[in-house]
């Protein structure tokens, strides 16, 4: 007779989407491909909050990923409009290359 | 075999699938040149999670996943990609500097610590079982727990929608000189 999935595995699979996402984050240089990893990243979290959740028979770990999800979508909205702008400006995204506010 | 075995079976063989699913079209999103491979490895990797969800007992959670990452996020990032014809990184000299190599060192170590302190967590699967596990997840229950004990909260986000609506036509709009 098998056991129940632990929860366990599932932090372990939200810890290995985080590194992913961050390993991303590090080293791609183009700005959206960051910003589809910090997305990744995100996602890794979500799944800790609704694994922890469902270990402690609580709703309010969905409910904190629905606020996740407001965020991630109010931050694709305005990030992608500043990709834009940005582009308009200098004709690149590459991350190495957005240096306007350095002094 | 009884019904309870077949079950807890199966969900076994849903979460190792779409978990491999997920951890495979993650690593192709960060490894792919190309940036709509990016994009569109990711939206694998969101319907995986969304699978997973529902192995959790998560329905309203998968369906929110689906219809708001893999559908309206994906949309616009994608969107963006096909506005900005982008210079794909290798034709740029691929390079892999220490910089690189060193960042991408200290975050597998993070993974590590990551897995060390759950070694030393007690542990232990979903708590709440059969109906009630199936009911906590649904449309009903989430949304009682939005309009009531989270009244507050969820009016503050509405806010911060609205705010991310405006700032980005704001942004977007084209000023005339």
């Amino acid at each position: 007779m098998l056991q129940e999935i632990p929860t366990s595995l599932y932090f372990m699979l939200s810890a290995a989407l985080f590194t992913i996402g961050a390993i991303g984050v590090i080293t791609r240089r183009n700005a959206i491909i960051v910003f589809m990893c910090i997305e990744l990243m995100l996602n890794g979290a979500n799944l800790a909050f609704i694994a922890a959740g469902s270990m402690l028979g609580s709703i309010d770990g969905m409910v904190f990923v629905f606020f996740i999800m407001t965020v991630a979508a109010a931050e694709a909205a305005i990030g992608l409009a500043i990709f834009v702008l940005i582009f308009r400006q200098k004709g690149t995204i590459n991350v190495d290359e957005i240096n306007l506010l350095k002094g | 075999m009884d019904v309870g075995a077949i079950d807890v079976a199966f969900r076994w063989v849903v979460f190792s699938l779409s978990g491999l699913v997920a951890i495979v079209a993650s690593l192709m999103m960060v490894t792919r040149r190309n940036p709509i491979h990016s994009a569109l490895w990711l939206i694998v990797a969101f319907f995986s999670l969304a699978v997973i969800y529902l192995t959790l007992h998560a329905q309203f959670i998968a369906i929110a996943q689906v219809m708001v990452y893999a559908g309206a996020i994906m949309m616009l990032i994608i969107f963006v990609i096909m506005l900005i014809q982008l210079e794909i990184e290798s034709t740029r000299k691929g390079r892999i500097t220490g910089g690189k190599v060193i960042g991408a060192f200290i975050t597998v170590i993070l993974f590590l610590e990551i897995g060390a302190a759950l070694f030393s967590f007690p542990g232990g699967a979903s708590k709440a079982s059969g109906e009630v596990a199936t009911q906590m997840g649904s449309v009903a229950s989430v949304g009682i727990a939005l309009y009531g004990k989270y009244l507050f909260p969820f009016e503050i986000a509405s806010i911060l929608l609205l705010v991310g609506l405006v700032g980005a036509v704001v942004l977007a709009k084209r000023r005339q000189e």
